[in-house]
C-alpha cells in the first residue's frame, strides 16, 4: 500500500470508536483463541470485552495503539499530532535486514507512520497530551522520529499546560539509527524534565514490555508511575542478565509487581481500572503556576 | 591486540636479535636494520586506515589511560566525594572536586582498574544504580554551588545484574539524563575510551563532547549488536562498521565537538602527551563556556539536544 494510501485509511479510522470491539491483528472475528497465561482456550468476544483481559487469570494481553487510545480517552477527543513523521535510514543500515525495509514492512504492517501515536484527547474530562507507543513498531524502540514525537508531546504539554499521559512499550533504544537513537534519551529526558519545571503533571502507564533506553529515560520521569499487571519492565533485557551472572533468574523478576514491592513505581493498575484511575490521579494533579 | 600480531611477531625477533653480540656476527647488522625498517613501514599501515573494530580493541587496551590518571596528572587539590545517601557506594564512579589548571571544578568519570584487583572493586568500570545516584548527587552539588561539570567516559556500559535491576538500574540512569539537562553550569564530556551505550550516556551528553581519535560512544555494544543481527557475537567487527561509533563518525554527524588525536599506535603508547592534549582540550571548551549566563547555558544545552535526530515529515 503506498503511503498515501494507509495515511487515508487512518484518516478514515480514528481511534474514537470505542463502542465498537476492538479487534486483534490476523485474527477473524469470533474465534476462539488461547490465553497466554492460563492455557484456557476463550471465545474472542468475550476477551475483546475485558479489554484483552483474560476474564479466567487476569493475564493482560498486549493491545495496539489505536486499540489503548480506543480504550483510555473519552470518545471522539482524539487529535493526533506529528501524524507525517516517521523513520529515515540516517546510517544507510544494511546489516542483517535492510533498516529501511523494516520500516515500510512495519508500516504496511500496523498501518502507523511510527512506533507511537501523539496526540491531544481528554481522559475522564480531563484534557491532556497523550502518547501511546505500539510495540508492533519494530518493537516501539526509540530512534530519532520517536524521539521527536515524544520531545515535541513534552512540549505541546508545557505550551498548552495540559498534563502528559506517555504509555510505553518498547524493547529500548533503536539500534539502526546508532548514536542518533542513543541520544534520544537525552533528548527525550530534557524535554520531560523542562516539563516537570514548568509544574505541568506527567503520568507514565508502562505496558508490558518496556525495557532498555525508554525505561532508563524519559519513561520513568514521571510524576507518578503506573505499571500494567504482570508488565516486564526493566533496563537489561532478562536474557543478557542471565548470561552475564550465570544464575537462573528469581521468579517475577522485572516485573511490574516486583518493581512496586522495591519502590519503583507507584501502583499497579487493572487495564480495565486505568482510565478511571486517571482520571483520579489527574483530577489531583493540576498544573502549577507559571 | 589481534590485529597487531604481524607487528609484534617481527618485534619479538627483532629484540633476539638484538641480543646476538654482533662483533661475531658483522652482517646481522644489515638485518637489524632492515627489519626495522620493514617494522616501521608495517606500523604505519597498520595504524593508519584502523577499521572501526580496531579502533574499539584499542579504546578497550588494559594500559590505555584511565580516568585516574586525568585525576591524577590534570588535577589538583582532588577531593573525591562518595556514597548516593541510600544504599553504598560505586567505585566504579568517580565523583568529586579538582582543580584544572587553576579553575575548580565538578569531576565525574567511569572508572575501571588497573589490576585485577581494583578491576573487580570496581567492577570493571560497569556502575551499579548507586554510582548513577553518586553522579547525579554531584550535579545539583555543581548546579547549587555552580561549579562547570566536567566528566569522563569509559566504561563497557551499566551493570545488567539482578540486584541493580531491583534497584532501579534504569531509573537511576534517567534521573541522570534529568539532571545533567538543567543544570545551570558548563558541562564539558570527554570520552577517553568505551562508551558504552545508557551507561556511558548518564554522564556523556553537555555544552561540550570532546573525543579521543580512538575512543567509541555507541548506542550498543558491537558483540550484542552482532549477537541480535547474525545470532553470533564474533561478527562483531561488521556491527562495529554499521554503528558509526568512532569519534570521526560523531564528528561527522555534529554529536562531538572535536576529536583529540593520539599517537600511532593509541594513547597507550604515549599517555603523557595524550593526557596534556585533553587537558588542553578541556581547558579551552572551558574558557569558551565561562561568559555564558546560566539561564542561557540550560536553554543551549535543550536546543542542542533538541536538534538530534534525522527523520522523515515534518
Amino acid at each position: 500500500m503506498p503511503i498515501s494510501d494507509w495515511f487515508k485509511a487512518r484518516e478514515q479510522r480514528r481511534y474514537t470508536a470505542p463502542t465498537t470491539t476492538v479487534s486483534v491483528a490476523d485474527v477473524p472475528d469470533g474465534v476462539w483463541v488461547r490465553c497466554e497465561g492460563c492455557k484456557r482456550t476463550l471465545y474472542m468476544g468475550d476477551l475483546e470485552r475485558s479489554e484483552m483481559v483474560c476474564p479466567s487469570c487476569g493475564k493482560h494481553h498486549d493491545i495496539t495503539a489505536p486499540e489503548r487510545l480506543a480504550l483510555l480517552i473519552d470518545e471522539g477527543t482524539f487529535a493526533e499530532m506529528d501524524a507525517d513523521l516517521s523513520s529515515g535510514d540516517p546510517l544507510d543500515f544494511t546489516s542483517g535486514k535492510a533498516y529501511a525495509d523494516q520500516v515500510v514492512a512495519a508500516q504496511e504492517r500496523t498501518g502507523l507512520p511510527e512506533a507511537i501515536v501523539t496526540g491531544t484527547a481528554s481522559i475522564g474530562g480531563h484534557r491532556v497530551v497523550i502518547g501511546v507507543m505500539d510495540f508492533r513498531f519494530i518493537g516501539a524502540s526509540m530512534g530519532s522520529a520517536v524521539g521527536e514525537k515524544i520531545a515535541r508531546a513534552f512540549e505541546m504539554a508545557a505550551t498548552l499546560r495540559h498534563p502528559l499521559v506517555m504509555v510505553t512499550a518498547s524493547g529500548g533504544a533503536r539500534m539502526q539509527e546508532g548514536m542518533l537513537s542513543l541520544m534520544q534519551m537525552a533528548k527525550t529526558s530534557a524535554a520531560a524534565a523542562r516539563l516537570a519545571e514548568m509544574r505541568v503533571p506527567y503520568v507514565a502507564v508502562l505496558t508490558n514490555p518496556t525495557m532498555g533506553g525508554v525505561t532508563a529515560s524519559f519513561a520513568t520521569l514521571a510524576d507518578v508511575i503506573i505499571a500494567e499487571p504482570g508488565a516486564l519492565i526493566g533496563f537489561a533485557g532478562p536474557r543478557l542478565v542471565e548470561q552475564t551472572i550465570r544464575k537462573s533468574l528469581p521468579k517475577g523478576f522485572q516485573t511490574a509487581e516486583a518493581l512496586l514491592e522495591h519502590g519503583m513505581i507507584d501502583m499497579v493498575v487493572d487495564r480495565r481500572e486505568l482510565a478511571s484511575t486517571l482520571a483520579l490521579v489527574l483530577g489531583y494533579l493540576q498544573p502549577g503556576d507559571e | 591486540m589481534e590485529f597487531e600480531r604481524p607487528l609484534a611477531e617481527l618485534e619479538d625477533k627483532l629484540a633476539s636479535l638484538k641480543r646476538v653480540d654482533l662483533t661475531d656476527q658483522p652482517e646481522l647488522a644489515a638485518e637489524i636494520a632492515e627489519l626495522e625498517a620493514e617494522i616501521g613501514r608495517i606500523r604505519e599501515t597498520l595504524y593508519t586506515g584502523l577499521t572501526p573494530w580496531e579502533r574499539v580493541q584499542i579504546a578497550r587496551h588494559p594500559e590505555r589511560p584511565k580516568t585516574d590518571d586525568y585525576l591524577a596528572s590534570l588535577f589538583t587539590d582532588v577531593v573525591e566525594l562518595h556514597g548516593d545517601r541510600l544504599f553504598g557506594d560505586d567505585e566504579a564512579m568517580f565523583a568529586g572536586f579538582g582543580t584544572l589548571r587553576g579553575r575548580r571544578v565538578a569531576v565525574l568519570g567511569h572508572r575501571k582498574g588497573k589490576n585485577t584487583h581494583e578491576n573487580v572493586r570496581r567492577n570493571f568500570g560497569s556502575s551499579h544504580p548507586e554510582g548513577f545516584r553518586k553522579a547525579e548527587r554531584l550535579m545539583h552539588l555543581a548546579d547549587r554551588f555552580g561549579l562547570p561539570i566536567v566528566t569522563f567516559l569509559d566504561t563497557a556500559g551499566a551493570y545488567p545484574g539482578i540486584e541493580d535491576e531491583d534497584r532501579g538500574q534504569a531509573l537511576a540512569i534517567a534521573g541522570c539524563l534529568a539532571a545533567l539537562s538543567r543544570v545551570r553550569v558548563p558541562v564539558v564530556v570527554t570520552a577517553i575510551g568505551e562508551g558504552g551505550s545508557g551507561g556511558a550516556l548518564a554522564i556523556g551528553f553537555g555544552d561540550r563532547l570532546i573525543m579521543l581519535e580512538n575512543a567509541y560512544y555507541s548506542v550498543i555494544s558491537p558483540e550484542m549488536c552482532a549477537t541480535i543481527l547474525h545470532k553470533d557475537a564474533r561478527r562483531a567487527n561488521e556491527a562495529s562498521a554499521c554503528l558509526q561509533l568512532t569519534a570521526a563518525d560523531l564528528l561527522r554527524r555534529g554529536l562531538a565537538d572535536e576529536v583529540v588525536p593520539e599517537p600511532l599506535g593509541g594513547a597507550h603508547t604515549d599517555p603523557p602527551a595524550v593526557i596534556e592534549a585533553i587537558g588542553d582540550a578541556l581547558d579551552a571548551a572551558l574558557v569558551s563556556l565561562a561568559g555564558i549566563s546560566r539561564e542561557a547555558l540550560v536553554v543551549a544545552r535543550y536546543e542542542r539536544l533538541r536538534a538530534i535526530g534525522e527523520f522523515t515529515g515534518e
